[in-house]
């Protein structure tokens, strides 16, 4: 695996947590590394420590130990600023509950991204753009007909489709997916998953987080969590 | 942007803000109408206090008061800050109408109408000859007849509604006025064998001031003749103060400063005269000063309902703060999914800070238009109740208040308004900051949805 090729690192990830008086290892010196255009399946036990390392990957959450950079730049020396400008420009999240605001339509809620980047002015200035992007990543979704929605007057499946769309929004160099099919009946979730194949064969980067085997064998690489650890 | 637009759908959309919106709005609007009341009566109080006393006194704070006043009333009629001064006896005596068996103590002010008015609003107070003031102590019915000017509510009563039964022309009545004269040491001086001089004026006009005390105590009698009855008109005349107006565009404090600097030099030229240890009991005070007994307690209520008021605002804060910590409470999920797309923590106290000025904005607008609204009919609300239920806010047969206050002050309503929407901002600040705190991965865990 050449450097150059690699978009995610992650070297000696340590993360634990307190439970009471328990400590609770949950990652325990992890190293991992993507290249761009791969699709990896994170797949492991309920509690072997799957979403956190996503949300660490992804800058939600910070790691107790080791590092993670994203194209070379470690993500732990970054500002807060910089953090924020990562998670909005470089990196696209997708939630097993899709966590869309209730109050904002279809469209609205996959313009956030772009919205929450610029100031009012800057908004009107790229607003007809924005708008183009957005109608057009819901036209490729299947939600053409559903733009003026509300997030509650759609199905799951089409709720997470809206999220997907959200998360592809500022065109992000890596999509991270933290159970993305887990709230979906298996038709629907195979839907989720053909959306997410032909985002990568377009060349997107995709981390997904999953607990079912058979959902991880429609990515391009699997990694299995256990003990805190990568087992290949 | 995004700030604007889910500031605005939380407002609309969300039940519970209505309820934040109803607290401020319940809140400006009681402020709204209480203030306006207060200040109004206050306002009209200092005004009515203001016309009574004129811009500054000058005066003894001894009944015997000064002498060589003359000299000093020439000062300042010469001096380009002074635009009326009037010098008055000031005293107590009996009043009894005559023919009956009765007598109250009462107030004497013996003035010179005219000059008076120049240097107060007497002129004003005046009924019959409120347009020849010159004329107020000449009875309508016998020129020849020694007039006197009572306060209103010693000529007249009044009834339930505050009103006054109104002659067209002042009735023949006469009123025996007894005094006790003092001389330049404060003894009292004896007339021939009494010890008070007495002398019948007959009623001209009356005065009302709208000033309880000064209607229902104070008597006017012409200048000279006081001075007489009080025994101040002997070889070296005296007086017991001078009202002064000045100029409309000379500043209160600097015109008294004025009035100071030429009692100063009045004092020192009258050094060596006989009676200058009068000069020692003369005070020049604004009118502020002047009435500071009267108004003060007038400024203590109003200042005991501000506090009273600050209260009503921190329940106003306390109420807000409940409904966002209630309501962000809700929101910690959307803080999370914002926090995802890189939205920072500034932006999200700004994001909730935006909502709360909504609330505050959209409270206060309603609490004022309510409380206008209401104001502009507190009177046939009240008349309304009198009539019905015989309720007044005021007994008028007590206060001497007409209406109730209800010009609304644009810098009171500015004020309260601010206030409110403070509150709401601090309401809203301390649950955001808490909010903030939390990363994001804890609002978007699973369990905390």
């Amino acid at each position: 695996m050449s450097d150059n090729d690699v978009v995610l690192k992650s070297k000696g990830l340590g993360k634990s947590y307190r439970m009471g008086a328990t400590k609770v290892e949950v990652l325990k010196g992890l190293d991992l590394a993507v290249r761009r255009g791969e699709f990896v399946a994170i797949i492991g036990a309920s509690g072997s420590g799957k979403s956190t390392l996503l949300h660490i990957l992804g800058a939600l959450d910070k790691p107790d130990k080791g590092t993670v950079s994203f194209e070379g730049r470690d993500l732990g020396r970054q500002s807060g600023r910089e953090l924020n400008r990562f998670r909005n420009k470089m990196v696209g999240f997708v939630f097993q509950f899709y966590h869309l605001l209730d109050e904002l339509s279809v469209l609205e809620n996959v313009s956030l991204p772009t919205m929450a980047s610029r100031s009012i002015l800057g908004w009107f200035g790229c607003r007809r753009r924005a708008k183009k992007r957005a109608v057009e990543l819901l036209v490729q979704l299947g939600l053409g007909e559903r733009i003026k929605h509300k997030p509650y007057q759609l199905s799951g499946g089409e709720r997470q489709r809206v999220a997907i769309a959200r998360a592809l929004m500022n065109k992000p160099d890596l999509l991270l997916a933290d159970e993305p099919t887990g709230n979906l009946d298996s038709v629907t979730g195979n839907g989720i998953l053909d959306v997410f194949e032909e985002l990568n064969k377009a060349g997107q980067t995709i981390v997904m987080v999953t607990h079912d085997d058979r959902i991880a064998e429609r990515a391009g690489r699997i990694i299995t969590l256990a003990d805190g650890k990568i087992r290949t | 942007m995004y700030k604007l637009i889910l500031a605005t759908r939380y407002l609309l959309k969300r039940r519970i803000t209505y309820f934040a919106v109803l607290a401020v709005a319940l809140c400006v609007f009681i402020v709204v109408v209480v203030m306006t009341v207060m200040t109004g009566l206050v306002g009209d109080f200092k005004e009515k206090n203001h016309d009574f006393a004129g811009d500054c006194v000058v005066s003894s704070e001894s009944l015997v008061g000064f002498p060589y006043y003359e000299d000093y009333v020439g000062k300042l009629e010469a001096s380009e800050a002074v635009e009326g001064v009037s010098a008055v006896i000031r005293s107590y005596g009996l009043l009894s109408p005559r023919g009956r068996d009765v007598n109250r103590g009462v107030e004497i002010m013996g003035i010179d109408p005219a000059r008076h008015s120049r240097a107060t609003g007497f002129g004003d107070t005046l009924h019959h000859r409120r347009e020849d003031v010159a004329k107020a102590f000449v009875p309508s019915y016998d020129p020849n007849l020694p007039g006197c000017v009572l306060g209103i509510d010693l000529a007249l009563e009044r009834d339930s509604n505050g009103g006054y039964a109104y002659d067209s022309s002042p009735r023949r009545v006469g009123f025996s006025i007894s005094c006790f004269p003092l001389t330049a040491r404060g003894a009292l001086a004896g007339a021939g064998t009494a010890l008070a001089n007495t002398k019948t004026f007959y009623y001209s006009d009356h005065s009302h001031s709208g000033l309880a005390r000064v209607d229902d105590s104070i008597i006017y009698l012409p200048f000279d003749e006081a001075q007489a009855l009080c025994g101040m008109a002997g070889a070296t005349k005296r007086i017991n103060a001078i009202h002064i107006k000045f100029k409309p565009n000379v500043k209160l404090q600097a015109g008294c400063e004025d009035v100071r600097r030429l009692w100063a030099i009045f004092k020192t030229e009258k050094a060596n005269e006989s009676q200058a240890y009068l000069l020692n009991t003369v005070a020049v005070q604004d009118w502020k000063v002047h009435r500071r007994t009267l108004i003060a307690a007038m400024e203590k209520e109003q200042m005991i309902m501000g506090a009273m008021f600050g209260f009503v605002g921190i329940v106003t804060v306390f109420i807000v703060l409940v409904v966002f910590y209630m309501l962000i409470s809700h929101k910690s999920k959307d803080i999370g999914v914002l926090r995802s797309i890189g939205v920072s923590n500034v932006d999200i106290i700004e994001l909730f800070g935006g909502f709360a000025f909504m609330v505050g904005l959209a409270g206060s607008g309603l609490g004022v238009l309510g409380g206008w609204q209401f104001l502009l009919r507190i009177n046939s609300i009240e008349r309304w109740l009198f009539a019905h239920f015989e309720f007044q806010v005021w007994d008028r047969t007590m206060f001497a208040i007409g209406d109730i206050p209800s010009e609304v002050s644009p810098k009171v309503l500015a004020v309260i308004v601010v206030s409110a929407i403070a509150a709401c901002l601090i309401g809203a600040l301390i649950p955001s900051w808490q909010a903030v705190r939390l990363r994001p991965v804890e609002t978007l865990q699973v369990n905390q949805l």
